[in-house]
């Protein structure tokens, strides 16, 4: 997607009006909210709140949840995009539509069909069940999987998209001074995709940690176990909305650190 | 371009002040006539519809539009500005918190109870016939979340019947809670009985003796800022009165 030489070298033009109201009219949309939530913000019961072993746990479970789920992503999330973008094969564009598909499934819909293929009598759940006694719902690992099933898809369009505005004649250069499948993908491909790599995990780490109609679905709502941090939000807002708000800004906080600290150190050059 | 955007604004805000000025004043002056809004609580859901529909019949010039939702959220939108002619409650706590913000117009009134009643998948595969039951080790027992009522009346009930249960998950409503045991994931849970009644075949229901059980009270009452409060209170006394036998279809009971 470079631009012409001709227009890069143009000094840079004045915004037009309309542009600056709208783009204005744009941030002041996503800013005006976060600032009614600090200012309804209970700041002096702040420390006793957040202390409170229930906030704790859910915290917890959310930073334990929502990395495991960015791993699996990456894991599983990097060779999809990797075989999307390098391999031709018969039903591939139905393939990748279907595994972006959680992008625009409601997540209650996501949890529920992971409940009818992982639950006690789903597809796979009621033989993971019988033969090694695995239960996934209204465990840990359920609510590890409800959010890499939503999150996941954020790696694989990333990196895909990485993978394609890549230069291959690098690949090609190492492949003809013999380097093999393997060392070209670890020593050329992954080290000029690394922008989309991060960029992907920052994305569905984001996701993960907003996690909330699916992992409420599949895997129920106990806290310490499953009750992640949107889940306790939710149900705080019912009797006390004080701490729904304070959980909400430290969320927020947390990933508003990982957002911007992530983008100056890995993606500012790009 | 920018005349455009202030026309625009000035159109929605005539629309807007437009519907809430014309909405009282209807073609037919004794006020069984034009639109109100009722919110309501989602276990109301059926039993509401039936009887707006009925409603209607009743006064053909009238339209009744219903938003239904948890009773807590409900009372956080009618807070924050959410117009409304009625709110119907599913518990106590929720309408005293209008009541206490002065949100109301007149003391609420309770139109219907609900019981409690333990759900079970149809046939009940693990003979689940009391509330001790549900203690055993092996079960799956989800319950609603001690937060929302369905929780706060089951945890009532268990603990006057001094069972102490695990449960799997509290789930955030007692439809989560329906749709655990009918999907086979838990093998039992605690919703209101007109839950199980809606529910279908699916699932079945075994009942919680009166001692135990915990009897859950709805009001009504019409809102103070109601556009069209004549048609309001005329919805709320047909709730009160030819309703009553719609609530019952549904496993109400008559308070």
């Amino acid at each position: 997607m470079a631009l012409p030489a001709r227009s890069q070298s143009r000094a840079r033009p004045a915004a037009p009006l309309p542009i600056v109201i709208l783009a204005g009219a744009g941030a002041a949309f996503f800013i005006i909210p976060l600032i009614g939530l600090l200012l309804r913000t209970p700041w002096a019961s702040a420390w006793h709140e957040l202390g409170s072993p229930e906030v704790l746990a859910a915290l917890r479970l959310s930073l334990l949840a929502s990395f495991s789920a960015t791993a699996i992503g990456l894991i599983l999330g990097v060779p999809l995009a990797w075989t999307f973008a390098r391999l031709t094969f018969p039903g591939r564009s139905v393939i990748r539509a279907l595994t972006v598909l959680p992008m625009v499934l409601p997540p209650v819909v996501g949890g529920v069909a992971l409940l009818l293929a992982f639950g006690r009598r789903g597809l796979l759940g009621s033989w993971l069940a019988t033969a090694f006694g695995i239960h996934l719902p209204f465990t840990t690992a359920g609510a590890i999987m409800a959010e890499t099933f939503v999150a996941m898809p954020f790696v694989v369009i990333t990196v895909e998209a990485g993978l394609r505005s890549m230069d291959t004649r690098f690949e090609d250069a190492a492949r003809t001074l013999g380097a093999s499948r393997w060392t070209v993908l670890r020593r050329v491909t992954l080290p000029l995709v690394r922008p989309s790599l991060v960029a992907g995990a920052v994305l569905c780490w984001a996701r993960a940690l907003g996690e909330f109609g699916a992992t409420i679905t599949f895997a129920g709502n106990l806290p310490g176990r499953t009750q992640t941090t949107p889940l306790a939000v939710y149900l705080a807002l019912e009797t006390n909305p004080d701490a729904a708000i304070l959980l909400s800004l430290v969320l927020l906080a947390v990933s508003l650190a990982v957002l911007i600290g992530l983008r100056d150190r890995w993606l500012g050059a790009s | 371009m920018r005349a455009t955007l202030v026309a625009a604004l000035v159109a929605i805000a005539a629309i807007g002040g437009a519907c809430g000025g014309a909405a009282p004043a209807g073609p037919n002056p004794s006020g069984s006539s034009g639109t109100i809004t009722v919110f309501a609580a989602s276990s109301l859901t059926a039993a509401y519809s039936a009887i707006g529909n009925d409603f209607k019949k009743a006064h053909p010039a009238a339209m009744v539009t219903f938003g239904f939702g948890g009773s807590s959220t409900l009372v956080a939108q009618i807070e924050q500005g959410a117009i409304g002619d009625v709110f119907a409650s599913a518990d106590q706590a929720n309408m005293q918190k209008l009541l206490d913000a002065g949100l109301t117009a007149e003391a609420p009134r309770v139109f219907a109870q609900n019981h409690l009643e333990m759900v079970v998948a149809a046939g009940n595969p693990k003979h689940i016939s009391s509330l001790a039951d549900l203690s055993r080790s092996q079960l799956v027992v989800v319950l609603c979340a001690p937060a929302v009522p369905c929780g706060r009346y089951a945890a009532q009930a268990l603990h006057d019947a001094e069972v102490t249960v695990k449960p799997a998950s509290q789930e955030a409503d007692v439809k989560a809670v329906l749709s655990k045991v009918a999907l086979g994931e838990a093998d039992a849970g605690i919703v209101y009985a007109t839950d199980v009644k809606a529910a279908g075949a699916g699932v079945q229901g075994v009942s919680i003796p009166p001692p135990l059980n915990v009897v859950a009270d709805y009001p009504i009452a019409v809102l103070k800022d109601a556009p069209n409060a004549t048609l309001a209170k005329a919805f709320v006394s047909y709730v009160l009165a030819d309703g009553q036998r719609t609530l019952a279809r549904y496993g109400f009971t008559s308070p």
